[in-house]
């Protein structure tokens, strides 16, 4: 099983790279997709399996065609944007390489930290987050629906042309 | 399920923060080296999605069911955002003519 | 009669009446017209005059012999508390029946004298300044108000060299002046800061009862006593610091009467012979004034055989004068160098007004070389003029006689050698002045196209007042060898300490003073020999000189020496630091901290250019910084 991880984890983060490296915006799109499909194994392993399946249809169904769809509509599969300097590059590659090692170094007292002896599995099923969410969590799941009603009518809003004046 | 159980036993937690870390430093890695506003975006999301993952291995660790509902939450956000987001870059096409981030410098004033 | 102790409580009225008219001729400067400001100016010191007059006889009939009048505490830090107080005893009043006497009458003569000119209310109110300042010098009770005083005229006498302003060489006579004073104040400072130091403090009664403890000879009170003289040095114009004088001949005449003659000169003298008891204590001192003093005299007597200005004539006359009364301080006789002051004031005032009329008269020429026989144009001119310059020659029974003849004896108490080279100055000053005599008033005329005639009555009644008093200004202190009671010395006996000498037997004195009168009467002839019977006329300026009348014309290039040690070695230093160092290193220091700014800016501005790649690199940095920040905290 842990082998499972590690495969999940290269794929994870070797698709990760080429969306950061890829010239084509279209090639990132695509390897994002891998990546998010990637990540929903992680949560099969960690038997959220209610997340997962909402990981698939949000994100690689809803969110990354959302993507696909605006890239097409602009053309930007044509257009070539031209890169930054190479010391923007570097430098941005270097500030990334810092900040992880940053993280690492943050929180590497958690290196001892094992998993508790007795721990429920199930939570992640999916009637157990059904009851947690309807039971504790009430209020911001209905307010997110007037989040939802506001992302609506702002895009629609930014989407309407100007009237000429 | 039980299998399950006994692989999460196996993998230590500090493995799914080193993933998540490398995760995120690389979306950050990619909103600094990019120029294309889209790709910038989705790297965003990788970083949104980095953090998924740490709240549902810490919430598998600790069995606490608040830690997914949480990233449940955190998915509605994303969502939310991407559609506001790709507007204003519909947005910004149309008025700049193109994508690169560059060439939006009028926030001096 | 009015209570003694109210009336002597009005001392300070004294110097209030020039004050008063300083203020209000300077108030309605541009509104007071037809000369009304010169009538002010001398109403009010004719008032301080009755009013010391008052005093005077107050004192004389209630037998007092000091008076402090405390105004107001002045200055009061710590240990050290100075008052606004006037110390008014006999020193004090003989002063100021000089400064507000002569001051009077020469305030009437500048009405006439500076009638047309435009700036005349300006004159009147400088003058006034002037004498308020002279007053607050000789009434004040300690060293520092009596600084004040001098300051003041140091002040005004800079104001009235210069007052003729258009002209810039005036102005430079003006600041030679001022700063050959200023380099004497210098000395005076630190001889105050110095006296406070030993006695605790700068009033004369508490310095002069404390001085009996200090050490006779000591290096404390020598050097007291020595920064003082320095002062007085700058003041009344002893070598080193003479020069200024005949500059400051670039003033109007009265100015020169005034400040120059009668009053701001002595400041000096009067500054010693009132720290009696100190210099008593320094006999270093002393001997030091008397070798300065006899020194200055034949210097400028010698210098002032070859000018040919009537002031510069004057002016070193002047000096002369009051090196012998610097000789009169060292030698201890501070009384006799007092009324050598007060004889002085009055023919050497007479000289200069005199001289002011016949300038006057000849429309603004002061060279003797262009004047001559006007004696019967200007008759009582001439006539005040011969009285003065008996006086000045020591011809009895003039007051100049009294005067010099005690000097002169008590020379030669202190020994023979003094009293020749002091006689042999005498003879000098008797001739040079007869030269300036015979030269203006006698012989042909030598100037054409002038009209001249005696000058106006405001003009002439001053001179036969000060003609009258040099007459009989000497009787105020007759000697007992003539049957005198020395009433003046005796006068001042109670205000200085003076050092006491053995008399010389009668015969003695007989003999000196028919010796210096024979002479006397040899120069006057020789005198008269050379520029009347022979009509001789000093050359002009182009002509060949030999080496010693050029030496003493040029007086002995002392000018020059000074411009050459002390002018030019300032002016370069002033310059190298105005154009080395102001320019190549203080702009720059400053302009640098601008432009620094600047580009600070410039480089800052950068931050906020409104790119986006940039600001999110900012934004990941200062995460960085914030996490690190507190990881290591």
């Amino acid at each position: 099983m842990t082998v499972l991880f590690y495969i999940l984890s290269a794929i994870m983060i070797v698709s990760a790279l080429f969306v950061v490296f890829s010239k084509n915006p279209i090639n990132s799109v695509i390897y994002l997709i891998v990546c998010f499909i990637a990540m929903a194994g992680h949560y099969i392993l960690l038997n959220a399996q209610f997340l997962a399946v909402v990981h698939i249809i949000v994100y690689t169904g809803a969110i990354m065609v959302l993507f696909l769809f605006v890239i097409m509509l602009l053309n930007l599969n044509k257009a070539i944007i031209p890169q930054k300097s190479r010391i923007t590059r570097i430098s941005a590659v270097i500030t990334g390489g810092i900040f992880f090692l940053v993280l690492l170094a943050a929180t590497r007292q958690t290196f001892e930290i094992h998993a508790k002896n007795t721990f429920a599995s199930d939570i992640g099923l999916v009637s157990n987050v059904g009851k947690t969410l309807f039971r504790d969590f009430l209020l911001p799941f209905e307010i997110s629906s007037v989040l939802f009603i506001s992302s609506m009518v702002g895009a629609v809003m930014f989407g309407k042309k100007e009237a000429t004046t | 399920m039980k299998e399950i159980a006994s692989a999460i036993q196996l993998i230590p937690l500090w493995y799914y923060i080193m993933l998540s870390s490398a995760l995120f430093s690389i979306g950050l890695m990619g909103v600094l080296f990019r120029r294309n506003i889209i790709v910038i975006l989705m790297c965003i999301e990788l970083m949104f999605n980095s953090v998924n993952l740490l709240l549902t291995a810490f919430s598998a660790y600790h069995s606490d069911p608040a830690g997914q509902v949480f990233v449940f939450f955190i998915m509605i956000v994303a969502a939310a955002e991407v559609a506001v987001g790709l507007s204003i870059v519909v947005m910004m096409k149309r008025n700049v003519e193109s994508v690169d981030i560059n060439l939006l410098h009028r926030l001096k004033w | 009669m009015v209570e003694t102790s109210s009336v002597l409580n009005l001392s300070w009225l004294v110097p209030a009446f020039p004050l008063a008219g300083f203020v209000i001729i300077g108030l309605g400067n541009k509104h007071l017209k037809n000369h009304i400001a010169g009538v002010i100016a001398s109403t009010m010191t004719l008032l301080s005059f009755l009013m010391t007059c008052v005093l005077f006889f107050t004192f004389s009939s209630s037998g007092n012999q000091a008076v402090t009048q405390t105004l107001f505490s002045w200055i009061s830090l710590g240990e050290m508390h100075i008052s606004f107080a006037f110390l008014v005893d006999h020193l004090s009043l003989t002063m100021m029946l000089i400064i507000t006497g002569v001051g009077t009458l020469i305030h009437v003569y500048s009405i006439g004298y500076m009638r047309a000119d435009e700036r005349f209310n300006t004159f009147f109110a400088q003058m006034n300044l002037f004498t308020f300042s002279m007053l607050l010098l000789v009434m004040a009770a300690n060293y520092l108000l009596l600084f004040v005083g001098w300051e003041g005229v140091g002040l005004c006498s800079y104001l009235l060299i210069g007052f003729w302003y258009k002209n810039n060489s005036n102005n430079y006579a003006a600041r030679k002046a001022f700063v050959m004073n200023r380099i004497g104040d210098l000395g005076f400072i630190l001889g105050i800061i110095l006296i406070f130091y030993t006695f605790k403090s700068v009033s004369f009664q508490e310095v002069f009862t404390k001085a009996s403890a200090v050490q006779h000879g000591g290096t404390l009170i020598t050097l007291i006593t020595l920064l003082l003289l320095v002062g007085a040095l700058g003041k009344s114009a002893q070598i080193p610091l003479y020069t200024w004088l005949p500059d400051a001949m670039a003033g109007p005449t009265p100015v020169s009467a005034l400040i120059h003659a009668a009053t701001m000169v002595t400041a000096g003298i009067y500054m010693i012979a009132r720290s009696s008891i100190l210099y008593n204590l320094a006999p270093l001192t002393l001997d030091i004034i008397i070798v300065i003093g006899l020194s200055t005299a034949i210097l400028a007597a010698l210098i002032g055989l070859k000018q040919n200005d009537i002031k510069k004539v004057l002016a070193y006359s002047t000096v002369s004068q009051l090196g012998y009364m610097f000789l009169a301080l060292g030698l201890g006789a501070y009384s006799s160098a007092v009324f050598h002051v007060t004889t002085h004031a009055f023919f050497k005032a007479l000289l200069f007004l005199g001289a002011g009329s016949i300038i006057h008269a000849m429309g603004g020429e002061q060279d003797i070389r262009q004047m001559g026989g006007l004696r019967k144009k200007m008759p009582i001119t001439f006539y005040t003029f011969l009285v003065a310059t008996f006086a000045i020659s020591g011809i009895p029974p003039l007051s100049g006689f009294f005067s010099k003849d005690l000097i002169l004896t008590q020379a030669y108490e202190r020994s023979p050698l003094l009293f020749s080279v002091a006689l042999f100055g005498a003879m000098l000053t008797c001739f040079y002045m007869f030269r300036l005599l015979f030269l203006v008033f006698f012989g042909e005329k030598r100037f054409v196209n002038l009209h001249v005639h005696e000058s106006p009555k405001v003009m002439i009644i001053p001179l036969v007042i000060l003609g009258v008093l040099s007459v009989i200004g000497g009787f105020l202190n007759i000697p007992a060898l003539f049957g005198g009671k020395s009433e003046f010395t005796a006068y001042l006996k109670t205000s200085i300490t003076s050092i006491e000498l053995n008399g010389t037997s009668i015969s003695t004195e007989w003999i000196l003073i028919a010796f210096s009168l024979a002479l006397v009467g040899a120069v006057i002839w020789g005198a008269w020999n050379n520029y009347v019977k022979k009509e001789h006329i000093p050359n002009a300026d182009d002509q060949p000189m030999r080496l010693l009348p050029k030496l003493l014309y040029k007086r002995f290039y002392i000018d020059e020496a000074y411009s050459f040690l002390f002018e030019k070695p300032y002016n370069f230093l002033s310059g190298f630091f105005s154009e080395k160092i102001e320019n190549n290193v203080l702009n720059p220091i400053i302009d640098g901290t601008g432009s620094i700014t600047l580009r600070l800016g410039t480089y800052l501005r950068r931050l906020q250019q409104g790119n986006m790649s940039f600001y999110l690199f900012a934004m990941v940095a200062g995460i960085l910084l914030f996490i690190v920040f507190i990881l290591i905290v």
